[in-house]
């Protein structure tokens, strides 16, 4: 593809894009980048899956070409184990550009590619984000409830209804 | 969405944080007697405990585990980290094709995070103007109006990343760099694709420099007096005295362009520089040494690149440079939104340096790794994003890094940040009232600046933009949260 053109959206089967992201040197902080890297090694069909640090603008381009999206984040104060809320565009401007919204990505998506994906904000609830390398077992326990509610719609898509909220 | 709680009495306001920040950066302005501004400060997250976080480490791990440190710019902590280390490895000089790779790499890294900045952050403040509706003063907004505008963010930043991803074999998190050396040279098929693309994305930073000097050709006044001061700067040049991002020697210069110090090595920074810590910060406060607290502080970041060098090594941003230091009359550009113009020029650098890297046969090379005699300690300086990276390192007879000191970007610009947040709030603060104007416009001074939250963690939840006006006691009288 050459990068001056808009990205092609084949709706013939639902694509469907994971975006997790967070530090996974601050602990629970690092849920998106778990749930990514488990969902990887499961070899799920028509699947794409990054894991970064944050949302950046860029992956509008990687949002725009898919027909379901879940970002994946960590929660500091949402319900335990997980919650689930659609997602629909909307931006915003912050004071630093190490702030970029899921809401401001689908908003880029749509403007600039035409791509209006169904959008999903999983967010699995965390407890400790000091400088550690590792989840804690409550937040451990918490990704694995998520991952068994996500497998479920990643192998049945059914866009719109994105899963019982907890 | 903005919801204002209103109390009694006067003197403090206090803007705290910050969405996605656990709250701990705030702005606080203070008033006097009178209702005048009589302080402003600027609070913002920022981990001690990273340095920690490094101790016990082997020093040959450090470059990769450094990386973690940011989320917009963990490519120039694994470049600093991985000169410092050379140091420790015993190692002054690379290969050509070791150091031109780095090179690469490091200029695709500030041309996607300057391209971050200037598109997503600062554009909607500048082409769409400072008082355009909250709702359209946005990136999308300004993909709206100026639909090129759009192309020219996702797309000079994505080849940044194109450029990280070919040098370091991933975009995020690469691998690179290791204490002497690089993993690999730049492959053929990666060089041939980057060379495709490299044109248009030099054309495409020289256009928006172009439209945004349009902006300032009809907001004149605005970009030469907000949020601006005279103040030193600090950076580093080149042997030749030439703008260079990734080696060189630290040069200060005071607010009339005379050299504080020049030509000084990075191991010798303690000898220039003293960081102070202060009571209401996260932060230190780093200020040089000779001039003291209160006279020592500086500036980094693009406004800095460009008034400390000499020259640019490349004609584009040569050509750009001679027109913007123009603004000075002779003297130095002290505007604080002058940041943004600046930053486009680096852009135009960083764009013509990677495609004269991309033509240089060097990068197919295969010596990549020097040895040396294994040393006790460790100083790099690199020119980041945002401004002069500095990291420290002390390295036990194991390996082991037993002492890290980082003073990072934002830390530089620490005292500039919240001189440029008093300035707003002298100009734009009336009466008792935390209007969203005023804070608009705080937000658009830190923004020039592009603050890094580095280390910050990334949950939801975290806080949101807060306005609190309080009295000279700390009593509340009203709160302003933005959404």
């Amino acid at each position: 593809m050459s990068m001056t053109e808009p990205v092609a959206v084949s709706r013939r089967e639902a694509r469907i894009l994971l975006l997790g992201y967070g530090n996974p040197g601050r602990q629970d902080d690092g849920l998106g980048p778990a749930a990514i890297a488990e969902i990887e090694n499961m070899g799920l069909p028509h699947l794409t899956a990054f894991e970064n640090y944050q949302l950046n603008i860029e992956d509008a381009l990687d949002v725009a070409a898919h027909d379901i999206v879940w970002f994946i984040d960590a929660s500091r104060t949402g319900p335990s184990p997980y919650s689930v809320r659609a997602v629909s565009p909307s931006s915003s401007i912050e004071f630093t550009s190490h702030i970029v919204r899921p809401e401001t990505i689908l908003a880029i998506a749509g403007q600039c590619y035409g791509g209006s994906p169904q959008a999903f904000l999983l967010a699995i609830r965390g407890y400790e984000f000091e400088f550690i390398e590792a989840l804690t077992p409550a937040a451990r326990h918490n990704l694995d409830a998520a991952l068994a509610m996500l497998t479920e719609r990643l192998r049945h898509p059914q866009p719109g209804t994105p899963g019982e909220a907890t | 969405m903005t919801d204002v709680q209103v109390d009694r009495a006067p003197r403090k306001i206090v803007i705290d944080p910050v969405t996605r920040v656990e709250g701990h950066g705030k702005v606080t302005i203070r008033l006097n007697e009178a209702g005048e501004v009589e302080q402003a400060r600027f609070h913002i997250v920022e981990f001690r405990g990273f340095e920690r976080f490094i101790q016990g480490r082997m020093y040959w791990e450090v470059p990769v585990i450094v990386q973690r440190l940011c989320g917009i710019c963990p490519v120039s902590h694994h470049l600093c980290a991985a000169k410092a280390m050379d140091i420790v490895a015993g190692v002054d000089k690379l290969t050509p094709a070791a150091e031109k790779i780095r090179r690469l790499m490091h200029y695709g890294q500030v041309l996607q995070s300057n391209a971050v900045n200037f598109f997503h952050l600062a554009s909607p403040d500048l082409l769409l103007g400072f008082e355009a509706p909250v709702a359209q003063r946005n990136i999308v907004g300004v993909i709206g109006a100026f639909p090129e505008v759009g192309k020219w963010a996702i797309f000079i930043r994505k080849f940044g990343q194109q450029v990280i991803a070919a040098t370091g074999g991933r975009r995020i998190h690469p691998r690179l760099c290791i204490p002497g050396g690089v993993n690999q040279n730049l492959a053929v098929e990666h060089r041939d694709a980057l060379r495709k693309d490299v044109d248009q994305i030099v054309k495409w930073c020289c256009d928006a420099l172009e439209l945004h000097k349009s902006f300032i050709d009809s907001h004149e006044q605005l970009h030469e007096t907000f949020a601006s001061f005279p103040s030193s700067y600090m950076s580093l040049v080149g042997a030749d005295g030439g703008m260079d991002l990734y080696d060189g020697a630290l040069r200060a210069i005071d607010a009339g362009g005379t050299p504080i110090f020049e030509g000084v090595r990075p191991a010798d920074y303690c000898d220039y520089l003293i960081e102070e810590v202060r009571s209401w910060s996260y932060m230190k406060f780093p200020h040089i040494r000779s001039l003291g607290r209160e006279d020592g502080w500086y500036r980094v970041g693009p406004l800095a690149q460009l008034n400390c060098c000499a020259f640019i090594g490349t004609p584009l941003a040569e050509a750009a440079r001679k027109d913007f230091m123009a603004l000075g009359h002779g003297g130095l550009v002290h505007a604080t939104l002058a940041y943004h113009w600046a930053r486009l020029i680096c852009m135009i650098h960083c764009a013509e340096t990677i495609r004269d890297l991309l033509f240089d046969d060097d990068l197919q090379g295969t010596d990549l790794v020097v040895t040396g005699e294994r040393r006790p300690e460790g100083v790099a300086i690199i020119e980041a994003p945002r401004g002069t990276l500095l990291h420290h390192y002390e390295v036990d007879d194991h390996g082991q890094v037993t002492k890290a000191n980082l003073i990072v970007s934002t830390t530089n610009n620490n005292e500039a940040m919240n001189r440029s947040v008093k300035k707003v709030a002298q100009d734009y603060l009336t009466g008792r009232e935390i209007t969203e104007g005023l804070l608009n416009h705080i937000e658009v001074a830190i923004r020039a600046y592009d603050p890094c939250l580095s280390c910050a963690t990334h949950a939801l939840g975290d806080m949101p933009l807060i306005a609190t006006l309080e009295d000279a006691d700390g009593a509340v009288i009203a709160t302003r949260v933005k959404q």
